[in-house]
């Protein structure tokens, strides 16, 4: 029988990787670490907790998951976390834009599509952007729908990108989206505005809680591409000058509805 | 309590003064000095160049010389590193493991053991100048020294002391490197001079003379105006 | 010339090169700035490193399975795996898909990997038209150099460097301004995203629990690249997995905190597969190669196994002074700075990388910078211990020796001393000359004069 190369090559990594690992490597943090105050007493895992893979006893609470109170905070109640949203979103320069009601967000709409001079509007079917693009049909302006496949090069022509949003995230000021929910993967980053219609109730406190609200809304059955937008496009690879639009967009905006 | 001293090869051939006010301090605040005279270098040198055999050929009499020390002193951070981080691994599985751990559970540098052992910050010294103060990257990050060369440096009457910039970067010295990769090395101690420089201040001090000897080195050859000292010194000025 | 030659040589030039000195200083200075400003966000920055590392440890000393775990889910998802043991089984993995797919030209988000096994120049040997679309990779790209660090890849050049090169290279018009010059880069590269067939992509962490890759970037130069090609292929080092998803919470706002200095980085996004139904786009097919190339050697070291957690956030390059003065080329490594001196031996032989381990003051600010808690310094003097254990310095060797018999017996050490008063002074004579045994030393630096009475003897005449 003909062996096949790339089993092979699986079974030769994996073989190596087994051999490697009889030797054990001592556990981080101790012999010469340099940083005192860094020894957790393990705590029991909480309940629904990943238990690791071996059940192996090495570390009771995932460390992750233990390390939530140690980095950059989203804010208890909802005042905090918005200021934290807001805060953020200035520091990255993302525009944000919070209504009393769906018509005043229209309204508004129409206006940057007059400002801004709009030529063109690449989106998706879903209930926010549905209202604001009947909303915005007066203005007669080129409407590019991406569910079910699109040609590239009509997108690119397109002024903005609208999209919905899966949650707004207080600690980093990141929106997610995904391909399945916000009209695929070049949506929010081909056109060179992204406008992001998001319910206040979208908000949650941290990627941590993004990330579970993801898993529980879709796995095992993930989207193909999921992200995490913080800020508009940027590169400081010029002198780590900030410059705005390296590829994606140079515009990323807010709208906070009811 | 009976001190040991440990006075590292380069002090006493160039820097007798360092060791000579360490004695003074330590007899001052009522302690009993010695310094073993059989004993010169910790073996740092080689153990840096990876030569460990050789390394333990230097440290094996130090470990049993100090052996029954109550406490050991040493006049340098980077010494001082060996001594009580680096001599756990020099040792690892020579049968002399032991002997190490224990002789580091009683090592401390010179001025974390004024601070941090003794409790003592006011020495009553007298140092007119401007100084600012060199982190040695041994005492600092293998010892965790930063605070204690501070709080006596602050109890210096007639002393102002003025951190410069990027004080925890490495002035360049480390040891063989030093001959090895001149290059860097000089490059990296030009970087730290003129951090110093920037300051105005008079002196550039610190708790590790061979750091202090590379800087000096520099400085003299570019004529310069700052000097350097060590921290000792200005704790025995009156 | 030998790999250690070329590192001296080149660690001459750029130490000679005060402007080039001043850039990188500059830079990373902004740098250091903003990280410590990020950090203070951290209610825990310590115990967060130390999460982190611990984290990286499970995923590491549990490799085999985690890897099979997160192979198995991205199999049932559709993607294709491709498992590579050395640098040329990856190239042909990865030619082998561009050559079925007929591609004539490739878009490519960066990926040090890709450096590592040299894709690029396979690629394009074959024929094919590869563009970088990161802005600093598409620099260095137009300069035929490899990127300058890992993170910020054209740190080494100045806007007017960089105008001219758009000038010659593009024909744009000269501009001071780097506004323009990423406009000029965004024009050209948006046309290669849109007729690129194949996109190739690597990855910052791969996540078992749920099959899925996350990628890290600024400029969405990545999320394009994944979004409109046909073809999509990932190459990534076995090393780059984490357990679980909630992980990420852990590592992503710690890589933009050590990495650059961001809160979180512009763009992290996970891809678990191909174009799924009902999806609007993305490629029909997704190919993932997996890279041992050493890694495994690197593993079996238990003693230096940590240098796997590395998340290649490029911290310890941004704090090293000897990266600080030597800069990012010098090293003719794809992985510089101290992770790299640290790898390059496990990853391309101890006999002729380890200079680097050598070309270090074992100051340790990288080991404090290390968002993981490798343990940098100290494994560079591993490494030069093990260099010696295989390729003993004969002379070097006998000379320490002889110092330690020296250093022992006091009547030698005192003889020693008293040679060194002798003679010093007509060491002057030979001073910086061929002649001068101290000429490392001396050439930029002062010798501190023996001193007449030394500790010793003021100890012995005290007593």
């Amino acid at each position: 029988m003909v062996e096949d190369p790339a089993m092979s090559a699986r079974e030769d990594i994996l073989g190596r990787i087994r051999e490697a690992l009889r030797k054990p490597a001592p556990f981080p943090g101790h012999g010469h670490a340099p940083t005192a105050a860094t020894t957790h007493s393990p705590a029991p895992p909480p309940a629904g907790a990943r238990s690791n893979l071996h059940g192996s006893p090495v570390i009771p609470l995932r460390p992750s998951v233990a390390a939530r109170p140690w980095l950059p905070p989203g804010g208890v109640t909802p005042a905090e976390q918005w200021d934290r949203f807001r805060t953020a979103s200035t520091e990255l320069k993302t525009a944000v834009e919070e209504f009393d009601s769906a018509e005043a967000a229209h309204a508004r709409l129409r206006e940057l599509a007059g400002e801004q001079g709009w030529s063109g509007i690449a989106s998706h079917r879903a209930p926010l952007t549905d209202a604001a693009l009947s909303a915005l049909s007066a203005l007669q302006l080129p409407t590019l729908l991406t569910d079910g496949g699109y040609p590239v090069n009509d997108m690119e022509k397109c002024s903005v990108g609208i999209t919905e949003c899966d949650a707004l995230v207080a600690q980093t000021g990141s929106i997610l989206v995904t391909s399945r929910s916000t009209g695929g993967r070049a949506l929010s980053v081909l056109p060179p505005h992204h406008l992001v219609l998001a319910r206040r109730a979208q908000l949650v406190p941290d990627l941590g809680t993004a990330l579970e609200q993801a898993k529980a809304r879709y796995a095992p059955h993930w989207p193909s591409m999921i992200s995490f937008i913080t800020g508009p496009s940027r590169t400081g690879d010029i002198e780590r000058i900030l410059v705005l639009g390296a590829h994606g967009p140079k515009q990323l905006t807010v709208f906070l509805l009811p | 309590m009976t001190v040991t001293l440990f006075i590292p090869c380069f002090i006493d051939a160039l820097y007798p003064r360092v060791g000579i006010s360490m004695v003074q301090l330590l007899e001052q605040l009522g302690h009993r000095v010695e310094c073993p005279d059989d004993i010169a270098c910790c073996g740092q040198p080689a153990f840096n160049s990876g030569c460990w055999p050789e390394a333990r050929a230097v440290a094996d009499p130090v470990l049993t010389r100090l052996r029954s020390s109550e406490v050991v002193v040493v006049a340098s951070g980077s010494c001082g590193a060996m001594l009580k981080k680096f001599y756990t691994d020099l040792f690892a599985g020579t049968g002399r493991e032991d002997e190490a751990a224990t002789l580091s559970g009683k090592v401390w540098e010179f001025s974390d053991f004024l601070v941090r052992c003794l409790g003592v910050t006011d020495l009553g010294a007298r140092f007119p100048a401007r100084v600012t103060f060199h982190d040695g990257c041994h005492g600092l990050r293998e010892l965790g020294i930063k605070t204690s060369p501070r709080r006596l440096l602050e109890r210096v009457q007639g002393l102002e002391l003025i951190e410069m910039t990027d004080t925890e970067t490495c002035c360049g010295f480390g040891g063989t490197f030093s001959a090895k990769y001149p290059m860097i090395s000089t490059a990296m101690g030009e970087v730290k001079c003129a951090a110093a420089q920037a300051t105005g201040a008079d002196y550039i001090v610190s708790n590790d003379s061979s750091c202090l000897m590379h800087l000096q080195g520099l400085l003299t050859v570019r004529k310069q105006p700052v000097k350097t000292i060590h921290l000792a010194e200005i704790l025995a000025s009156r | 010339m030998t790999a250690a030659h070329q590192f001296l040589e080149q660690a001459r030039r750029i130490t000679r090169d005060l402007r080039h000195r001043g850039l990188i200083q500059t830079a990373l200075r902004k740098y250091e700035v903003k990280r410590d400003e990020k950090k203070l966000a951290f209610p825990d920055w310590e115990s967060a490193r130390q999460a982190a590392a611990e984290v990286k440890w499970d995923a590491i000393n549990h490799l085999d399975s985690y890897l099979e775990e997160f192979v198995a889910r991205l199999e049932a998802r559709g993607t294709r795996v491709h498992w590579a043991s050395t640098a040329a089984e990856a190239r042909d993995a990865i030619l082998g898909v561009v050559r079925d797919r007929k591609a004539k030209s490739i878009i490519k988000s960066k990926a040090m990997t890709a450096e590592e096994i040299h894709l690029n120049d396979a690629l394009e040997k074959e024929g094919y038209e590869v563009v970088e679309s990161d802005l600093g990779e598409y620099i260095v790209q137009l300069r035929h150099e490899p990127p300058y660090h890992i993170v910020f890849p054209a740190m080494h050049l100045t806007r007017d460097e960089i105008s001219d090169l758009f000038h010659r290279e593009l024909g744009s018009a000269q501009t001071r301004e780097p506004e323009e010059l990423t406009m000029i880069a965004r024009r050209v590269l948006r046309q290669k995203y849109i007729t690129a067939d194949v996109g190739i992509t690597g990855a910052n962490f791969a996540v078992a629990e749920t099959g899925m890759i996350s990628i890290t970037e600024n400029e969405g130069n990545a999320r394009l690249t994944a979004a409109l090609p046909r073809t999509m292929i990932t190459l990534l080092g076995i090393e780059k997995v984490i357990p679980a998803l909630e992980d990420l919470a852990l590592f992503l706002p710690m890589l933009a905190t050590a990495g650059a200095g961001q809160t979180l980085t512009g763009y992290n996004t996970m891809y678990s597969g191909p174009r799924q139904p009902g999806e609007a786009d993305g490629p029909e097919e997704w190919h993932v190669v997996l890279l041992d190339n050493r890694r495994t050697e690197l593993l079996a070291d238990p003693e230096q196994r940590d240098a796997l957690h590395c998340i290649r956030c490029g911290a310890c390059l941004n704090v090293c002074p000897i990266f600080r003065n030597v800069g990012g080329h010098t090293y003719g490594t794809a992985y510089s700075g101290p992770i790299g001196s640290v790898i390059t031996p496990h990853l391309r032989g101890l006999k002729d990388w380890k200079h680097l381990s050598g070309a270090s003051s074992l100051c340790g600010a990288c080991t404090e910078a290390c968002p993981v808690k490798i343990d940098l310094h100290h494994h560079l003097l591993q490494n030069r211990r093990n260099a010696v254990v295989e390729d003993a310095p004969v002379l070097e060797r006998l000379a320490y020796r002889l110092f330690a018999v020296v250093a022992n017996h006091p009547t030698l050490w005192q003889f020693a001393k008293e040679l060194g008063r002798t003679f010093q002074p007509f060491h002057r004579w030979i001073l910086r000359t061929k002649l001068d045994p101290a000429k490392a030393w001396t050439a930029t630096r002062d010798v501190p004069p023996m001193a007449e009475m030394s500790f010793k003897e003021w100890w012995r005449t005290r007593q």
